[in-house]
């Protein structure tokens, strides 16, 4: 976008602030919207399946503006601090949530193709949006720590010892499309799956499609949503971590929440469902690529963005739908799910995707596509412009890329492995 | 002679200035999960550093285990191990003020001797611009594996990697052991 | 020498030396966190600026834009900050258990409580 502001000839520190301020902007409008829509509709949706209404009256039929009447009440509110507590940390909690929660948007990208949309287009972007959404927890333990309250204190304490070990699978899991596509970019990783949807990693393999449901269970613990929000336990802490927030800053927390649920609905559509790939490619059925012209392109982007949002609020709703069915668990069944079960079926997973990825590396069950995006690594194209033979290799391997990889790489240096690590012995 | 300011070094002053500010704050707070705190903003800023130097495989497992992982970790421990509802232990004057001459003295002579070897001191915008971006995510795996790609009489680190996968399995078997509740004598003390 | 250093600090790319100094900076604050804390875990924040300091100067000297590429360490630069940053890990838990291990026999976490087998 950038380049966009450079070619109309402006300076360039103004094309590239213009350029952030633009990208800020939408992600800051999808955050904030999302949380609106996601607390209407988490209230239809809970009172359809308590056989209720939900909101019916304000903003019409529907009502459709009960978001925005209870953000205008939570404005108006007296912004309360205990008095024991630590100022400092009390105020600067929320915020430390809620960047986190919206710095994992920056690495996403919306769309794919020769001009991706993402803000920051990343080499290593699953790893950046796992950490960074790690770092959420952060504003939750600071908050329950300076809130001066034994509630507070004890959601944070379960908040910390859950999303660290909640990490460790949900890492797995996220390792196994990486491992399918040969790259962290979640670019890349999303153009892979081009095409139908048998081209998408949940059905690439039994493995992945397991792989799938554990990532949502540990994404779903990882936001801290019921059956697993024990960092919050109305029941049984009042309102856990925030009980002593009010007004802007409770409001905070949650659009942190909700911001961080659709980070990981986004992330799992990107990884396993095929990111702006839909079950039937539409876009490239009706022409709009990059191929046929940039606006064009442009188009077929616009739908794809669309595509994944909507994966993301289908995600979020099952979230949603879970929280309203399940009983909530008790800590150590929390943590039991956790190391006993996710991490184990999680790594079994792993090595079971890389040995079918072995086994049947151009897909066993549907054949994935052919034009399915190359690896080039910088040592391999150095490869490639040394010798004539590095390419014809490339060439009949193009449906093998990690094979492709590991063959043109090497030949350079094919020196054997205990040549160049120093030996025990001696 | 108004030279174009040069955005990177920009964003290392920033950056520098953040991780610098946040560890003397560090040093300076005597409440100790605002040390926390203050060590996760430094720490942070320092993942940026590594971003604008290039290594972003780096800076994100810098944000991803340290900030992430051990940090929490810390005031986890803090939080278990607390006994006032703030604690914070203060450090007589005497001490701090002899431990802070020290460690001016040793940031002098640190700082003395980065800046006067000349070669270090940077290239031309030139020069920078010239060098590819590279990712180094996968010569890094592969460096692990012990294949270097980035140049032909480099050494990979397959034994290292190795000891440090045995080693890490046997910090976390020893820590559990450690840290382990003690049977009968703790249900008395609770 | 000085105002010419300051002169260029923002229209000239940065070198090895900047980050250097950014490093000793950090490395410097870890060292007077463990002389002055008496807090277990103050100390274990200490410890962490001080790998953090001597991180960035591997990851410095191993950067091609901060010096020419032929003189650079390469990816060894990187490969050792992981090694460190992994290794801190262990190290914290590690610490951690005893802290708590500590805390269970004294009720407290002042290090200088630790005297026990003081002549």
């Amino acid at each position: 976008m950038a380049e966009l502001f450079i070619s109309i000839s402006i300076w360039p520190w103004l094309a590239y602030t213009l350029a952030g301020l633009v990208q800020v902007t939408l992600i800051v409008t999808l955050v904030a919207v999302g949380a609106l829509v996601f607390i209407w509709l988490e209230r239809k949706v809970s009172g359809r399946i308590q056989d209720r209404l939900g909101p019916t009256r304000v903003g019409g039929r529907f009502g459709w503006l009960q978001t925005l009447a209870d953000g205008l009440k939570l404005l108006t509110k007296e912004d309360l601090m205990p008095e024991g507590a630590d100022e400092f940390l009390f105020r600067i909690a929320p915020y430390v949530s809620f960047c986190a929660s919206l710095t994992a948007f920056l690495a996403i990208p919306f769309a794919g193709g020769s001009y991706p949309f993402v803000a920051l287009h990343m080499n290593t972007a699953v790893f950046f949006v796992l950490a960074v959404l790690g770092l959420e927890v952060f504003g939750v333990i600071l908050a329950g720590y300076s809130s001066a309250s034994k509630w507070s204190l004890f959601g944070a304490m379960r908040e910390a010892a859950q999303v660290v070990s909640y990490e460790v699978p949900l890492g797995m899991c996220a390792v196994v499309p990486v491992l399918l596509a040969g790259s962290m970019d979640l670019v890349v990783i999303g153009d892979r799956q081009t095409g139908t949807f048998w081209n998408w990693y949940l059905f690439h393999d039994p493995f992945t499609f397991i792989t799938f449901w554990v990532y949502f269970t540990c994404a779903t613990a990882s936001v801290n949503r019921a059956p697993f929000d024990l960092a919050e336990a109305e029941s049984e802490l009042v309102a856990g971590f925030h009980t002593e927030y009010s007004g802007l800053r409770w409001s905070f927390f949650f659009m942190a929440e909700y911001g961080s649920m659709l980070a990981v609905s986004l992330l799992a559509s990107i990884l396993f469902l095929g990111g702006w790939n839909g079950p039937i490619p539409v876009a490239s059925l009706l022409g709009l690529t990059f191929e046929n012209g940039f606006w064009l392109g442009f188009a077929g982007n616009v739908l794809g963005t669309a595509n994944l949002i909507g994966k993301g609020v289908a995600g979020v709703t099952v979230m949603m739908w879970v929280r309203w069915t399940l009983p909530r668990l008790r800590i150590d069944q929390v943590i039991t799910t956790c190391l006993k079960y996710c991490v184990p079926i999680a790594a079994s997973m792993f090595v079971g995707a890389t040995l079918w990825q072995y086994a049947f590396p151009n897909g066993a069950i549907f054949p994935q596509s052919a034009a399915a995006y190359q690896v080039r690594e910088p040592w391999n194209a150095k490869a490639e412009a040394k010798s004539a033979e590095a390419a014809r290799v490339e060439k009949t391997a193009s449906r093998e890329p990690v094979a492709t990889e590991f063959t043109s790489g090497r030949t350079a240096e094919a020196a054997p492995l205990s040549a160049r690590t120093p030996d025990p012995a001696g | 002679m108004e030279a174009p300011i040069y955005w990177p070094t920009f964003f290392f002053l920033l950056f520098s200035a953040i991780a610098c500010a946040f560890a003397v704050a560090v040093v300076v707070t005597p409440n100790i999960v605002r040390m926390a705190f203050y060590l996760v903003l430094s720490l942070a800023a320092t993942a940026g550093l590594f971003f604008l130097a290039g290594a972003d495989f780096v800076g994100a497992m810098q944000l991803m285990i340290y900030v992430g992982g051990t940090l929490v970790l810390l005031v986890f421990g803090v939080m278990l191990t607390s006994q006032d509802r703030f604690i914070s232990m203060k450090t007589s004057g005497f001490e701090l003020g002899v431990a802070v001459t020290l460690g001016v003295c040793l940031f002098v002579v640190l700082a003395y001797c980065a800046r006067s070897i000349p070669e270090w001191h940077g290239m031309k915008a030139k020069q920078v611009s010239a060098v590819p971006l590279e990712p180094t995510a996968a010569p890094l795996g592969m460096g692990l594996l012990g294949a270097r790609v980035d140049g032909p009489d480099r050494s990979g680190y397959l034994l290292v990697f190795e000891i440090i996968s045995v080693h890490l399995l046997v910090v976390l078997v020893g820590a559990a052991y450690l840290a382990r509740a003690r049977g009968k004598k703790n249900l008395l003390v609770e | 020498m000085n105002s010419l250093v300051l002169a260029s600090l923002l229209t000239e790319p940065v070198g090895v030396s900047h980050y250097l100094v950014v490093g000793a900076v950090l490395f410097v604050c870890g060292v007077v966190c463990m002389a002055t804390k008496r807090n277990a875990l103050g100390i274990l924040m200490g410890i962490e600026l001080v790998l953090n300091g001597a991180n960035l100067n591997f990851i410095a000297f191993g950067s091609p834009y901060l010096r020419e590429a032929s003189q650079t360490l390469g990816l060894d630069g990187q490969l050792m900050s992981l090694f460190v940053i992994v290794l801190a890990a262990a190290e914290a838990a590690v610490a951690l258990a005893i802290a708590l291990n500590f805390y269970n026999s004294f009720s407290t976490i002042d290090v200088d409580r630790a005297d026990q087998l003081k002549g």
